[in-house]
């Protein structure tokens, strides 16, 4: 073997494989492009690198250019990145613009993503910052070799790089094309040997520059996401997968009130099971393990064990939580943000204009993942690894390392995909799980958790409730703007600490403090002469082992808090008797100041696009009284997040007898800069899109004082083929206001979307039946009541 | 333990297991056939749906010794290498996200396909109603099986 500096083993190994001469088929196998099949069972090529490499694993060097290109001798290359794919293509995305600075055919590459022995740690997914962030890194180092390249070339063939044209990976002389190399022939199978610099992974830098955006050719086109074959034709294999020899089943038994202690558990009722192998529990964590799958769950809801109900509530039914969350002392408070002079403002607008006052709420929602959490863990030769689908995979090794007293090195954790994370796998327990029962047993062992689990014990987005007021002037202006925010998120968690995983909870672990969580004040441009906006937190009674566990949730704060003030924003239009759109771009471009990013004038572009797409009707909400059954009428909301900037109306019919929304039809116009591959984006964006209707109009946790009682996908509704909307118009703006610029950067695109669709959905009810919704989910009995308070339920002429 | 012979994708199988297993597990962990996934283990969401004499059917509710007639997987969907045409139009259309509940929308649309190639739109939304997904890709699915009955038209 050659020696070992720091790039990851696997790449090592490859190389020597590939050197003694070995096929492109062979080479896709282990590079993991194909799954394989290998003696009886069919694996995912991640295993191929275990049968490879034994252990232990240390941390790939980010600072060699070998740990992230690899060039085969077929003229074809491999991109190793520390990033995880959710299902959004960022994978498909990196390969394009790796591609791009490298000048290589797209369809002449691959890329392997998220195992933590293969890849540098780039964090794996989170922030929606893949793009905006992570793909600079990968960009620079993929110039960089083209620029090793161009060098290698120059003195192979004699003659100056300036003189040397590069395409699709043969560099040929400019002047005579016949004398040309390839990329293969050059370095195939060889390592660079170049050493890279940058403080920190994000910097890693060579010496060649990026290109220029009006350079890239692939960057902008959109190739097919190269996963989706394999999810269609079954031969993808997921994490829940894995099957290692000696393997076995687990399954968790949840305390069954929050809170309560296992008092005592009772063996007997399940060691004469079929395929029984044991009982494990420490604390209040409690599991079983058996033989097969099926003898896991039957045996977990065989085994008899006592516990002892808390002396006291852990937290108030779901019906009672706004009241209790508006009662409490903020654990904390962020500084609040104040402009202008509000007080004096609102005193002045009672007099001479009007004051609206209103309060909105939204409860816990749940990841409620398609798919449990799930993780496989392997114990053999003195190693961890954990075959996981979780987003943050590098985080889950140190976190396991740091949970089960091993060094880094011996643990790792092979990525593979899994049900949409969109922030759950970022506390993901049954890893820690799989991890900790595997070294119990002494067995690699598979864990699940059962829907009922999941959907009662997952992360959730925190609750919030939010008072607002703003203040119109005689003339209908908003001069004053006042948004105070409170978040029941006290020990949010979501970044695999081994204090906070559910598993350590349950086993008395405790960090010293909890975490303190956060609260959020809307994203927009809108210039208000005075505006106050506070954001606290508050906790539940039960801190710890609580079901009620919050956690990030695609855009952990920002559905909340922009339903909230985009809601009030419309209350505001509709009390200057103002149309909705014609309200917001007054505040728009009531002020000319805008940031490096242009956020302004990309704001106004965006509400601009969305409207035409739409076709607009300028007038004020509501339409007003209309006959028939079904009621329809349009909203509009907009947000920001970062740099990416979104619009989006919503057109919605209100069944006035059965309180049923439907949303008909929606737009979003979007500006996240740079688009790497649009047709990517636009199905990113759907999605986001439909995501947050489903918690507009379904999603809701329900609890008792005693413990979560959502826990299926009937009492945890979600949203169906049923809602989905006749038509949706994406319109992707890029708007960059100078688009000659070279450096336009690209923004994240995951989570920006989920923010306005709340509001807009709640604004165009509004519109239709002139009843204000302020809280979520738009569940048809809600909107009925609302309806028939509102009097609005009787046909009327 | 009981002796109990199936018919998966064209190929017959014997399995000795509890008759009362969910016809889930036995395809997952003893015939490698893994397409059908668990999402929620009470028949609701469609991860685990099969296809058993025409019927989109959820595998883990469906003990395996009351399995009657032929089953097919999505792994049974492609001939010769060849994949359906609505697989097909899963890939044109770029329909998944993550992907984890495609085996139940591919599976239900096919039963759907078979039984009424030219749905209407309200028919799809029928069909499809207790097929979830959670990246929300519906609109695709839709537009995927439109895109079917189209060519098929």
């Amino acid at each position: 073997m050659t020696s070992f500096t720091g790039i990851p083993k696997y790449i090592e190994d490859l190389l020597a494989e590939q050197s003694r001469g070995t096929s492109r088929r062979d080479f896709l196998k282990v590079s993991g492009a194909l799954a394989v099949t290998f003696g009886a069972v069919a694996v995912a090529s991640p295993l191929r690198a275990l049968a490879q490499t034994a252990g232990p694993y240390p941390d790939p060097d980010f600072r060699q250019l070998d740990s992230w290109i690899v060039i085969h001798q077929d003229n074809t290359a491999t991109f190793y990145v520390g990033k995880t794919d959710c299902g959004q293509g960022t994978g498909t995305a990196f390969r394009q613009m790796m591609a791009d600075e490298l000048d290589l055919d797209y369809d002449k590459t691959t890329c392997i993503m998220g195992s933590t022995d293969n890849t540098v740690d780039q964090g794996g997914s989170g922030g929606s910052d893949a793009i905006q962030v992570d793909a600079w890194p990968m960009r620079r180092v993929a110039a960089e070799a083209r620029r090793v390249l161009l060098e290698m070339a120059s003195q192979q063939l004699g003659v100056p790089v300036a003189q040397l044209a590069v395409a699709a990976g043969v560099i040929s002389v400019a002047s005579d094309h016949s004398k040309r190399v390839t990329y293969g022939q050059l370095i195939g199978g060889k390592r660079f040997n170049v050493a890279l610099t940058g403080a920190n992974i994000d910097a890693t830098t060579g010496v060649a520059k990026i290109k220029s955006v009006q350079d890239l050719k692939i960057v902008g086109q959109s190739p097919q996401r190269y996963d989706i074959p394999a999810k269609v034709d079954g031969s993808l294999k997921w994490a829940v997968d894995v099957k290692l020899p000696g393997m076995v089943h687990a399954r968790n038994i949840k305390p069954p009130f929050a809170g309560a202690k296992l008092v005592s558990v009772d063996e007997s009722s399940v060691r004469g099971l079929p395929g029984f192998v044991k009982v494990v529990s420490k604390g209040n964590y409690l599991a079983v393990v058996c033989e097969r799958e099926e003898q896991a769950v039957n045996a977990a809801r065989q085994l008899k064990a006592t516990w002892q109900k808390p002396a006291t509530a852990p937290f108030p039914a779901s019906e009672d939580l706004f009241a209790y969350m508006r009662n409490q002392t903020a654990t904390s408070t962020a500084n609040p943000i104040v402009v202008g002079n509000p007080d004096d403002a609102f005193a002045a607008a009672a007099t001479s204009g009007k004051v609206i006052d209103a309060q909105y709420d939204i409860p816990f929602q749940g990841h409620t993942a398609f798919g449990p959490a799930h993780a496989t863990a392997d114990p053999s030769n003195g190693q961890m690894t954990v075959y996981s689908n979780d987003m943050k995979s590098y985080g889950m090794r140190a976190g396991v390392a740091q949970f089960l007293g091993m060094p880094r090195q011996n643990v790792r954790v092979v990525w593979m995909e899994g049900p949409q994370g969109y922030g759950r796998t970022a506390a993901d327990d049954a890893g820690f799980e799989a991890a900790y029962l595997a070294k119990e047993i002494g067995r690699p062992v598979r864990v699940q958790w059962m829907r009922n689990e999941e959907t009662a014990w997952d992360t959730k987005a925190p609750a919030f409730t939010v008072g607002l007021r703003g203040a119109l002037d005689a003339q209908g202006n908003l001069v004053a703007f006042d948004y105070d925010a409170r978040a029941c998120d006290l020990n949010h968690v979501g970044y695999n600490e081994p204090e906070t995983v559910l598993i350590a909870q349950l086993m008395g672990i405790r960090k010293e403090k909890p975490s303190a969580g956060s609260s959020a004040v809307p994203n927009e441009m809108y210039a208000i002469p005075s505006r106050r906006m506070r954001a606290s937190v508050v906790g539940l009674p039960m801190v710890w082992e609580t079901p009620l566990r919050t956690g990030n949730l695609r855009d952990p704060n920002g559905e909340q808090s922009t339903f909230a003030s985009e809601s009030f924003m419309d209350e505001l239009a509709a009390a200057a008797k103002a149309d909705p759109v014609a309200f917001r771009m007054k505040l728009l471009t009531a002020s000319t100041a805008d940031d490096s990013g242009f956020k302004r004038a990309r704001s106004i572009a965006v509400v601009k696009a969305a409207v035409e797409a739409y076709g607009w009707d300028a007038r004020p909400s509501p339409k007003g009284r209309a006959s028939g059954n079904i009621l329809t009428g349009r909203g509009i909301a907009y947000a920001f997040r970062s740099q990416t900037v979104v619009a989006q109306i919503a057109e919605v019919e209100v069944n006035r007898t059965t309180g049923r929304v439907w949303v008909k039809r929606l737009v979003c116009a979007h500006d996240c800069g740079l688009v790497i591959n649009p047709e990517g984006l636009r199905r990113t964006l759907e999605g986001g899109m439909l995501y947050a209707l489903s918690r507009a109009i379904h999603e809701e946790v329900q609890f008792d004082t005693e413990k979560v009682t959502s826990v299926d996908w009937l009492s945890s509704p979600s949203l169906t083929h049923m809602d989905v909307p006749e038509r949706i118009d994406v319109v992707i703006v890029n708007g960059d206001p100078n688009p000659k610029r070279s450096d336009l950067p690209p923004y994240g695109a995951g989570e920006t979307v989920c923010k306005p669709t709340l509001a807009a959905v709640g604004n165009a009810i509004f519109d239709a039946t002139g009843v204000r919704l302020r809280r979520v989910p738009f569940r048809a009995a809600r909107v009925l009541a609302a309806l028939k308070a509102a009097d609005v339920q009787r046909t009327s002429g | 333990m009981s002796t109990i012979n199936l018919r998966v994708n064209g190929t017959a199988h014997t399995v000795n297991v509890e008759p009362s297993t969910p016809l889930l597990y036995i395809l997952r962990n003893d015939l490698g056939l893994q397409g059908p996934r668990f999402g929620c283990g009470l028949g609701q969401c469609g991860a685990c749906t099969v296809i058993i004499n025409g019927v989109a059917t959820r595998s883990c509710v469906t003990p395996t010794s009351s399995v009657r007639g032929e089953i097919t997987t999505l792994e049974g969907l492609s001939t010769g290498g060849i994949l359906h045409p609505i697989q097909q139009a899963w890939i044109e259309e770029q329909v998944p996200q993550c992907g984890f509940c495609q085996n139940g929308q591919i599976m239900t649309a096919k039963a759907l396909l078979d039984k009424n190639p030219n749905p209407t739109d309200a028919q799809i939304r029928e069909g499809m109603a207790r097929t979830l997904c959670r990246c929300m890709t519906f609109y695709r699915v839709q537009q995927a099986i439109k895109r079917v009955a189209k060519a098929v038209a």
